[in-house]
C-alpha cells in the first residue's frame, strides 16, 4: 500500500489529463521536481505540511507550464512532456549538487503514521487500511473523489467530452482550452503531492533521481487500468507488489532473477496496449492538439 | 520566393542558433541562483569541450554515438513516429555487439568487427521491431510501447550482466569479458580514444539522406509521416512501412551501442548508456529530422557531454546543467510560437514541429 501511494496519485493525475485529452508523460518530472522542492521547503521552514504544500503546489506550477506549452503553444505533447522530464532532472541535479548536498545532515523527519481510532482495531483490515501516514489516506480519498469527479459530475461529463471528441465539446459551447487546462493543472496537484511522498513520507531526505522511473509506471498502470481511477490504483497495488517482491527476492537469494519481476509491469502494459485481455482504448482525442477555429 | 528564401534560412540556421543560446542563458540563471558563478561554469565547460588536452578528440568520441542515435529517431519522426526506444535499442545493441565481441576469436579484424556491428544493427531493429509489429498490426502507440521497452531493456542487460549468462567470472565487477582484439575499432589519432566508429557515423548521414530522398522506401517513409491515410489511398502499405521504419530507427541505434563497445569502453557495464538515447531526441528535434544537420547538432552535445564532465569537476556544479540547456533548446526549437512572443515578431519564424500527424498514424 506504502509503494503504491505515488504511484496511484501519479496515475490517477494521468487519468484526469488524459481523459481532457493531453498526453501527460511530464509525470515523472512532476513528482521529482516536487519532491525536491517539497524537501527544500520542509528542510527550510521546519514544517513538513509546507513541504507537502509546496510540493503540489510544484506539480501544478510545471502542469501550468506543460498547459501552456501542449495547449496554447501546440507544442507536440510528447515532446512538451519529454522536455519537463529531463527539465526536472537537470534542475534538481544542479540544485542538490549546489546547496542541498552540505545541508542534509539532519532532515527534517518524515510524516508521522496517524492510526484511526477504532478502525484500526478491526482484525486484518485494520492495520492494512487505517494505520498510515498522511499522504497515503490522501490517496485513498483521491482515488473516490477522482472517479466520482470524473463519472458522476458536470465537470467530469466536460472533461471527458472535450477528450473524445473537442469540436463537438466546442459546438455545444464548453471552452475546451478552460477545461484542458483544469484537468492538467489537476493532473499536477496529484502527481506533485505522489512527489512529496518520496521526499517527506518515505525517506525524509531527497536524493538525485530519487523517483527512478516510477512516474513511467504510473503511465503503465493507468493505461493497465484502462483509464479509469478506480481499475488504475488496483494497477498500481499489482505493481507495486511486483517491486516489493522483487526486493524481497533479491535478499532472500532465491535463485530466480529478481529483475524479470522488475520487467512485469511494463511487459505487462505493453500486452495490454498491443490487445490483449481486453482492448485499452484511449480517449479518442488523446495526444491531439486542439486548434480552435 | 523572394520572401520565401530569407525566411527559410532564418529557420534552418537562426533558430537552432537562438534556442542554444536560450539553453545557456536559462541555464546560467538556474547556475546563479544555486549559489556558482555561471561564466566560471560555462568557461569549465567551453575548456573541457575544445581548450584541455585530448578534450576534441573525446568531445568527437562522444558525437559518434549521437549521431547514428539522431538519425535513427530522425528517421522515425519523418514517418510520424517517436522512437522514444533509442536507449533500450542502443543497449540491445551494445549486447549483441558485445557477445559477437568476446565470443568469437581468431577472425581477421575487418571480418570480426563487420560482424559485431552487424549484430548491433540486428539487435536494435529487432527491439525495434516490436513496437514496430505492435503498431502496424494493433495500432498500439510506439510511445508508450518503446518507453515501457526500455525498462525490459535495462533490466534485461542487468539481468544477463550482473548475475547472467553473459557475466566475466574472472572479473569481480560485474560487466561481460572484453572483446577480442581484433574486434576493436582502430583508433585514428595515438594517445586519445577516438576511433574509427566517428567515420562510420560520419557516412551514414549521407547514406541515410539517400535513403530519405533518393529511394522508394524513403518516398513511402514521408508520405506516411504526411499523411497516412492520402498514403494509403494511393496505395502504399501503411503498416509496412511504420514497420520498416522502425526497424532502420533501431538498427542505427543499435549501430551505435555496438560502435560504443567496439570502440570505446571494449565491454559492457550493466549501466552503460549515460542517457544518449534520451539526449539524442533532443539531437534529431535540433537538426529538424535533416540528415545533414545531425552533425552540427552532436557536435554541439558531444561538447556539452564531454565538457560538462570537466565543469563537474573544476567548479562543483553539477553535469546535470546540460539537461537545463537541452530542455530549454526543445522547447524553443518545438514551439517557434514562444519566440514570436518573446521577440514580438508578426509571423512565426517557422511552422511548428509536427511529429504526429493530425491524423494519427494509426492503421
Amino acid at each position: 500500500m506504502n509503494e503504491a501511494t505515488p504511484l496511484t496519485l501519479a496515475a490517477l493525475g494521468g487519468v484526469v489529463s488524459e481523459r481532457s485529452g493531453v498526453v501527460n508523460i511530464a509525470l515523472e518530472g512532476m513528482m521529482l521536481m516536487s519532491a525536491f522542492t517539497g524537501y527544500v521547503v520542509a528542510f527550510q521552514t521546519h514544517n513538513l505540511w509546507l513541504g507537502v504544500l509546496a510540493g503540489v503546489m510544484t506539480g501544478v506550477v510545471i502542469a501550468a507550464l506543460h498547459a501552456v506549452l501542449s495547449i496554447n503553444l501546440m507544442v507536440d505533447q510528447i515532446v512538451s512532456g519529454f522536455v519537463i522530464n529531463i527539465l526536472a532532472l537537470g534542475v534538481t541535479g544542479v540544485f542538490f549538487k549546489g546547496f542541498l548536498q552540505e545541508a542534509s545532515v539532519a532532515g527534517p523527519g518524515v510524516l508521522p503514521t496517524w492510526e484511526i481510532p477504532v478502525l484500526s482495531q478491526i482484525p486484518i483490515i485494520g492495520p492494512i487500511l487505517f494505520v498510515h501516514q498522511p499522504i497515503t489516506y490522501a490517496m485513498l480519498l483521491a482515488i473516490v473523489l477522482i472517479q466520482f469527479l470524473l463519472f458522476y459530475t458536470v465537470w467530469g461529463l466536460r472533461t471527458r467530452a472535450v477528450g473524445e471528441h473537442p469540436l463537438a465539446a466546442d459546438t455545444v459551447g464548453i471552452n475546451v482550452y478552460l477545461v484542458r487546462y483544469a484537468a492538467v493543472i489537476l493532473s499536477g496537484g496529484l502527481a506533485g503531492l505522489g512527489g512529496a511522498y518520496f521526499s517527506l513520507q518515505q525517506i525524509g531526505q531527497f536524493l538525485p533521481n530519487m523517483t527512478g522511473g516510477r512516474g513511467f509506471i504510473a503511465l503503465a498502470a493507468m493505461i493497465f487500468g484502462k483509464w479509469k481511477p478506480l481499475a488504475a490504483f488496483y494497477a498500481c497495488l499489482l505493481f507495486a507488489g511486483a517491486e516489493a517482491l522483487s526486493g524481497r527476492i533479491q535478499i532472500s537469494g532465491v535463485h530466480i532473477p529478481f529483475q524479470f519481476l522488475g520487467m512485469l509491469p511494463y511487459l505487462l502494459t505493453i500486452i495490454v496496449v498491443a490487445g490483449a485481455m481486453g482492448r485499452a482504448v484511449a480517449p479518442a482525442a488523446d495526444g491531439k492538439p486542439y486548434r480552435k477555429a | 520566393m523572394l520572401n520565401k528564401r530569407p525566411r527559410a534560412i532564418a529557420a534552418a540556421v537562426l533558430l537552432p542558433v537562438i534556442s542554444v543560446v536560450a539553453g545557456f542563458v536559462v541555464a546560467g540563471l538556474a547556475v546563479a541562483i544555486s549559489g556558482a558563478d555561471p561564466f566560471q561554469s560555462f568557461s569549465a565547460l567551453f575548456q573541457g569541450a575544445f581548450i584541455n588536452p585530448r578534450a576534441l578528440p573525446e568531445t568527437l568520441v562522444a558525437t559518434t554515438p549521437y549521431i547514428f542515435l539522431g538519425l535513427g529517431i530522425a528517421l522515425g519522426f519523418r514517418a510520424g513516429l517517436f522512437n522514444i526506444g533509442a536507449e533500450g535499442q542502443f543497449y540491445i545493441g551494445a549486447l549483441f555487439g558485445v557477445f559477437i565481441g568476446y565470443s568469437l576469436h581468431g577472425l581477421p579484424s575487418v571480418l570480426h568487427i563487420t560482424l559485431a556491428l552487424a549484430a548491433g544493427i540486428l539487435g536494435g531493429f529487432l527491439w525495434a521491431a516490436v513496437p514496430g509489429i505492435l503498431k502496424a498490426r494493433f495500432g498500439a502507440h510506439e510511445v508508450i510501447t518503446t518507453i515501457m521497452l526500455n525498462y525490459v531493456a535495462f533490466g534485461l542487460v542487468n539481468f544477463l550482466i550482473n548475475n547472467g549468462p553473459m557475466v566475466d567470472k574472472a572479473s569481480s565487477a560485474p560487466r561481460t569479458p572484453y572483446i577480442d582484439p581484433a574486434a576493436q575499432l582502430p583508433i585514428l589519432a595515438a594517445g586519445t580514444r577516438l576511433h574509427a566508429g566517428l567515420i562510420l557515423a560520419i557516412l551514414a548521414v549521407p547514406v541515410v539522406w539517400f535513403l530519405l530522398a533518393r529511394t522508394t522506401i524513403g518516398f513511402r517513409i514521408r508520405s506516411v509521416g504526411f499523411s497516412p491515410t492520402a498514403s494509403r489511398a494511393a496505395g502504399i502499405s501503411v503498416a509496412w512501412t511504420l514497420l520498416t521504419t522502425m526497424g532502420i530507427s533501431g538498427g542505427l541505434a543499435g549501430l551505435a551501442g555496438a560502435d560504443e563497445v567496439l570502440g570505446v569502453s571494449h565491454y559492457m557495464p550493466p549501466s552503460f548508456s549515460v542517457g544518449y538515447g534520451f539526449d539524442a531526441i533532443a539531437v534529431a528535434l535540433l537538426a529538424r529530422s535533416n540528415p545533414w544537420a545531425m552533425l552540427p547538432a552532436a557536435f554541439l552535445f558531444g561538447a556539452l557531454s564531454s565538457g560538462s564532465r570537466f565543469m563537474q569537476f573544476q567548479t562543483q556544479v553539477s553535469a546535470d546543467v546540460i539537461s537545463i540547456v537541452e530542455a530549454t533548446v526543445i522547447m524553443f526549437v518545438a514551439a517557434p510560437a514562444l519566440f514570436q512572443w518573446i521577440f514580438r515578431l508578426r509571423r512565426a519564424p517557422a511552422p511548428p514541429i509536427k511529429i504526429a500527424s493530425e491524423e494519427g498514424a494509426t492503421v
